[in-house]
């Protein structure tokens, strides 16, 4: 899909030698007609046109001002990274099969049909550049969720085929094998039983029943497995009942962040099936911010009834344990401050969780500038920091969450989410930042007063 | 029948009959829809409140925001403001809606309304010349956003030139600024005039399902 190199033009100005502007890649899935991936794409989106999305949809008055919220648009500039024109060609759908005046639009033909060429290029602002981080919602007069709808127009774009190939390789991995980076179940288990010879800490694997069962992320699996012995540590210090589970370890969500509803259902059954099975009364979510809106806010939804257990996202277990005084904590000497994830905070409505937990570590927090709920996102969420042409933007975007950090002063940095993390990490190597991003849990982990044991 | 009966009499009709039957069919075709209940477990209850704090919540932006869209928030106020000022504090207008609910009330004088007029003109001139220099405005903006202002404007200008007695047959110009409102009357309900409804419906809805996540819309 790509041009060849050939045919652009050199960007003599910059300080890298590049081209002007990159060809836009598309990427395509499935062997289909161009009238059906259309036909696919406008079927999915019309299944989501309720009586919310059509409020929204309707209630738009083209101000403008999400821009001004996004960090994509931000940090490029580029009048197409608005938030509500990302959803351009939803809103045209929905303008043309089921508005009130669908009728009137179609007969006069007011609102065209959406065309594959549209899709195509939209691929790009409904994945490269929005994390459904939400920040555009605070911003808008009409309060219009914008985040939820850019993630219901990917179930129409995920039918059509229409996905980045990475977010796309690594949902079907997960699909096929339980989890999206390779942490199948006999990896897990090996990691598990790694960690807990290497911090001896007993790990708690496959029990029969507990009332606790752990979820991890395959991002904490593979690349900050310590995480595993951090909650394992802590929940043994507290005495709790728990399990990590096999059959139900995998966080993450990728049928959610593709976009494919039926796969995300799946996902989430099958740790739901585990909870049941074990007679779990509490679920914890590692620090991962799209798997707390999977299962703490739509898991319910997916299971078609409410949930039969209680799912708290870690920092707010953590928060309520230091709040029984279940959990003691030593005293930290730094000033931190703190990333909040947006998925567990601002759409998520845990902000006051990590903070309740900082300040019994006896940290000094130092808020950053439109910090807690309004926090600005780091730009790995949502699948973006799995697409590689996404890479650039996304720099720049952590760019401005650098400075925005960086004017705290603060000495050390800290968040409860694994894939903000790996962003940092990605990111600081990128851009030499000084600072190195910690993780909330571990941070508890290592600062446990141990007579505290229940 | 003059232009001015016809405008006083079969057309004041027509538009409050597309007005009306118009916002019904477009609200009703909305609230008809299907919406699944959320089964989540909420973390508070009387998510109602959140949605009644999001309807004040979102009509001035929060703090990090104001030096980016503080003076659009301004300039949309004063077009609000001076379209129900003159819309409900005219003496010719208030006169108007006394025949038709049967009291009367207090109006300002001819003088203020005339500037407040003129002020909501020029705002709304500078809401298009954003709208039209703007790179993501300009973007984002459609037949509607322009269709939209030419009928606000319209009623403002030709109310104006009424006034100010610039029509060559005083008669004829009436019925021109009658016309022109009952023009923007048969536009409201197709276009983003229906923001007037949206607004409250929206930002309810955000402000209730975040409340009971405990999260901030």
């Amino acid at each position: 899909m790509s041009k060849t190199t050939t045919e652009m033009a050199l960007d003599l100005e910059a300080k890298r030698l590049s081209v002007v502007e990159p060809g836009t890649r598309v990427d395509l899935q499935g062997e289909m007609s161009d009238e059906e991936r259309v036909e696919k794409a406008m079927t999915n989106f019309a299944k989501d046109f309720g009586r919310v999305t059509a409020t929204y949809m309707e209630a738009c008055i083209h101000c403008g001002a999400c821009a001004h919220a996004c960090p994509f648009y931000e940090a490029s500039g580029n009048p197409r990274h608005t938030p509500i024109w990302k959803l351009e060609p939803f809103k045209q759908a929905y303008k043309r099969e089921a508005g009130p005046l669908a009728f009137f639009y179609k007969a006069f033909n007011l609102k065209k049909n959406v065309t594959l060429d549209e899709l195509k290029e939209w691929q790009e602002l409904l994945y490269d550049t929005c994390t459904m981080c939400g920040r555009c919602t605070l911003i808008c007069p009409m309060s219009i969720d914008i985040a939820t709808l850019v993630g219901m127009a990917r179930h129409g774009m995920f039918h059509a085929g229409l996905v980045p190939h990475e977010l796309y390789t690594v949902t079907e991995k997960a699909q096929r094998e339980g989890s999206p980076l390779g942490a199948t179940p006999q990896v897990f288990e090996d990691r598990v039983e790694w960690m807990g010879d290497e911090h001896e800490v007993d790990m708690h694997m496959n029990e029969d029943e507990a009332e606790v069962l752990v979820l991890m992320s395959s991002i904490e699996i593979q690349k900050y497995p310590e995480s595993m012995a951090a909650t394992a540590k802590i929940l043994n210090q507290m005495g709790k009942s728990w399990t990590y589970r096999t059959d139900g370890y995998e966080a993450t969500n990728f049928g959610l962040l593709s976009g494919n509803t039926a796969w995300q259902k799946e996902m989430s059954m099958k740790v739901i099936a585990t909870a049941e099975k074990i007679g779990a009364k509490l679920v914890i979510l590692p620090e991962c911010g799209h798997a707390y809106q999977a299962l703490r806010w739509q898991g319910a939804n997916m299971y078609g009834k409410p949930l039969p257990f209680k799912v708290q996202h870690i920092s707010e277990f953590l928060a309520d344990a230091v709040d029984s005084g279940s959990l003691k904590l030593k005293t930290v000497n730094s000033t931190v401050a703190f990333h909040d994830p947006c998925q567990i905070s601002r759409r998520g409505g845990a902000t006051s969780a990590p903070r309740k937990v900082l300040e019994a570590l006896g940290v000094k927090l130092i808020e950053s500038k439109s910090g807690g709920s309004m926090n600005t996102c780091c730009g790995g969420g949502g699948g973006v920091i799995t697409i590689h042409r996404a890479d650039t933007l996304r720099y720049k975007v952590m760019g401005a969450k650098f400075r925005q950090l960086g004017e705290t002063g603060a000495e050390m940095m800290v968040t409860s989410c694994s894939n903000c993390r790996q962003n940092f990490d990605d990111s600081g190597e990128k851009l030499n930042w000084d600072k190195q991003m910690n993780s909330l849990l571990e941070l508890v982990a290592d600062n446990l007063v141990e007579e505290a044991k229940k | 029948m003059t232009l001015l009966d016809f405008a006083r009499g079969p057309a004041m009709q027509i538009a409050i009959f597309i007005f009306v039957l118009g916002i019904f069919w477009r609200l009703v075709g909305v609230w008809a829809l299907r919406q699944k209940k959320d089964l989540s477990e909420p973390r508070q209850k009387g998510a109602w409140i959140g949605g009644i704090k999001g309807l004040y919540a979102h009509a001035w932006p929060y703090k990090p925001f104001v030096p980016y869209v503080g003076a659009q928030y301004i300039v949309g106020y004063v077009i609000h403001l001076g379209l129900f000022i003159v819309l409900f504090f005219g003496t010719p207008h208030m006169l108007f809606f006394a025949d038709i609910v049967g009291f009367t009330w207090w109006t300002l004088p001819g003088g203020v309304i005339t500037f407040v007029a003129l002020v909501t003109t020029v705002a709304l001139f500078i809401a298009l010349t954003k709208r039209l220099v703007n790179p993501v405005q300009r973007l984002i903006s459609n037949f509607d956003d322009y269709a939209t202002w030419f009928v606000t404007t319209l009623p403002f200008v030709t109310g104006l030139a009424t006034t100010a007695n610039l029509w060559p047959h005083y008669e004829t110009g009436l019925a021109i600024h009658l016309l022109s409102v009952w023009l923007l009357l048969i536009y409201f309900p197709f276009g983003k005039l229906m923001h007037s409804f949206w607004f409250v419906v929206s930002r309810y809805t955000t402000g209730s399902r975040f409340a009971r996540r405990g999260g901030m819309a």
